[in-house]
């Protein structure tokens, strides 16, 4: 309340806030206590024990060493696609006004407009059509095509506040246009790509419904969770992996959330 | 681009500078001397990318829907026909399809109804170090692995989980039971019925709804509602009358989320739920096992349509011009 600066608001709202926040916040924790749990055949609660003992049997594992090292190999060439073509989008879409701009935003953001199964399913009649073997390269076609909307809306953010006056005093002052963009524009938007990326890598990273079209039989860290939920084998080592899995996503977005935090829209307000 | 300089009259320094030396000077000059090819070189690469992988292939899918598939051979048969929208119209398609757009439509209002408190809290009294926990708080759940929050769920909802002990340890299991053998909602457990499919999707599309509300609570002038309720209105009446209008834009923008992410969603109830199917698991069950891709495309066709027609009823109210 503006007469109020030290009015917390009425009781009932503070708790309706902090439940809806624990309801979202306790099933995550829930993952961290039963990576530990001693039971192996069941979830049950409250568990019997504690042991540390599947962090050490999770990390002998070949078969999820094999699809954490897919995953971050998709995400990292996803991720270099995306910053290139969003960075190019975003400059193009901020510099100048030209017929067929607001077209361009639109077909950008509709793969993540859409439901992800439209885009898989279409990306494997594709494949299917033009008999495009799957392969890292057809999950990397999908995956790049949703990340440069994230980096895209990183950048665009960014440009809008970086003045253009700037640019043309580089320009006035002799620097051609490469030199006004290595030294100019690219120190402006570098942060806001850094953060586009590691969202888009965190995105990538976590891909399960467009994957599940275009993976064929590779398994992705997120496929190899798929296939324990469907079919459980282990399920100790799935917690431990879960648990890991949450770790892995948040230390890009927390990092994302500073880079970014002091301007006017923060990396991750839309997924 | 050799312009000879000008000189102004009386001083030494040049006007108009010589062209840049260098292929690259010289590509920059042709840059700065043509904008448009600048424009057009920039959007090249992103739009064949967009336009041949993701347009193209949604092309491809379109056109799949207007086949048909052989019911003797199995075969597709690659002839224009409006059979297989048809066979959308079975009780059993339709079904499916009634279903999904019905959960979709519970998850959404769910939605709103618990995430209205959040959003009005972090955008109202939530200030300094709190408002950033509170972005925190709702970012991280967010983004944290879409799979990991399903198999949470299903620990929680698992027979011997946390839920049906904290039920025993309330000696509320008699309501637990009650709840389950209601007809529509209920099932063998919690984690084999709509109860526990609609709870996931609430919680794994809920976070979407905060972020725009917010966005738009925050936009509503604190002056507004002390003017309301100086005026005599309770809190009440403020609400109904000054806040939730101001605020349906954003809820509008929120709701298009969580509906259009249900709709497409065949992860949540093939873990979670019955063995009834929704628009997702049955596009993934004809394109997969049964090999009626025809008939997958016509179905994927359903939440495009749906989301189309929900697009245009938020434009009509106004929802775009407001955001």
């Amino acid at each position: 309340m503006r007469f109020d600066r030290h009015y917390s608001g009425p009781f009932g709202l503070k708790l309706a806030a902090a439940c809806g926040l624990l309801f979202l916040h306790l099933p995550i924790l829930l993952i961290f206590v039963y990576a530990f749990t001693t039971e192996e055949k069941s979830y049950q609660w409250p568990p019997p024990g504690f042991t540390i003992n599947w962090l050490m049997v999770t990390w002998n594992r070949p078969d999820v060493w094999q699809a954490l090292g897919l995953s971050v190999r998709v995400a990292a060439i996803s991720t270099v696609i995306a910053l290139m073509l969003g960075t190019l989008c975003a400059a193009a879409v901020s510099r100048s006004r030209f017929f067929g701009r607001e077209a361009i935003s639109l077909l950008v953001i509709l793969p993540i407009a859409l439901p992800g199964i439209i885009t898989g399913i279409s990306l494997r009649s594709a494949f299917s059509i033009a008999e495009i073997p799957f392969s890292t390269w057809t999950i990397v076609l999908g995956h790049a095509t949703f990340c440069v909307v994230i980096v895209y809306n990183n950048a665009v953010a960014r440009f809008r506040r970086t003045s253009g006056s700037l640019i043309e005093a580089s320009m006035d002052l002799g620097a051609d246009g490469f030199q006004t963009f290595r030294y100019v524009i690219l120190p402006n938007i570098s942060t806001a790509l850094l953060a586009g990326g590691m969202l888009a890598f965190a995105l990538s990273f976590d891909e399960v419904i467009v994957t599940t079209f275009t993976a064929g039989q590779q398994q992705t860290l997120p496929i190899w969770m798929l296939e324990e939920l469907v079919r459980p084998r282990q399920r100790p080592v799935t917690n431990v992996v879960a648990m890991v899995v949450v770790i892995v996503t948040f230390l890009p977005i927390l990092a994302a959330f500073y880079l970014t935090r002091d301007g006017d829209q923060i990396a991750g307000a839309g997924k | 681009m050799s312009a000879a300089s000008v000189t102004a009259a009386g001083a030494g320094a040049p006007i108009i500078m010589d062209g840049r030396r260098g292929p690259l000077g010289r590509l920059s000059d042709l840059f700065w001397r043509n904008p448009r090819l600048l424009l057009f070189l920039m959007l090249t690469p992103p739009m064949l990318w967009l336009g041949i992988v993701y347009v193209g292939s949604l092309f491809a899918l379109l056109l799949q829907s207007f086949f048909s598939i052989d019911e003797f051979s199995g075969l597709i048969r690659y002839e224009f026909t409006l059979k297989t929208y048809g066979e959308l119209f079975q009780p059993a398609n339709l079904d499916v399809i009634v279903r999904t757009v019905t959960m979709a439509v519970a998850v959404t209002l769910s939605s709103a109804v618990i995430a209205f408190p959040i959003a009005y809290y972090a955008a109202r009294y939530a200030q300094g170090k709190w408002k950033a926990l509170f972005y925190l708080g709702v970012m991280l759940p967010l983004w944290s692995s879409y799979l990991v929050k399903v198999y949470a769920w299903k620990l929680i909802l698992a027979k011997e989980g946390i839920l049906n002990w904290l039920f025993a340890k309330l000696h509320l299991t008699w309501l637990l039971d009650a709840w389950l053998s209601l007809p529509i909602v209920g099932g063998n457990s919690l984690s084999f019925s709509y109860t526990g499919t609609f709870i996931v999707f609430v919680y794994v599309w809920m976070p979407f709804m905060i972020l725009p509300l917010q966005a738009a609570l925050e936009r509503v002038p604190a002056t507004l509602i002390e003017a309301s309720n100086d005026l005599g209105a309770p809190p009440g009446q403020t609400f109904r009358r000054v806040i939730f209008p101001l605020a349906l834009p954003g809820l509008i923008a929120g709701s298009i989320f969580t509906f259009s992410l249900t709709l497409g969603d065949y992860i949540i109830p093939q873990i979670i739920g019955t063995s009834r199917l929704f628009i997702g698991q049955a596009v993934y069950a004809h394109q997969g096992t049964a090999g009626n891709i025809p008939l997958a495309a016509a179905f994927t066709v359903v939440p495009v349509v749906v989301m189309g027609f929900y697009l245009w009823m938020a434009k009509r109210m106004g929802a775009f011009n407001a955001l």
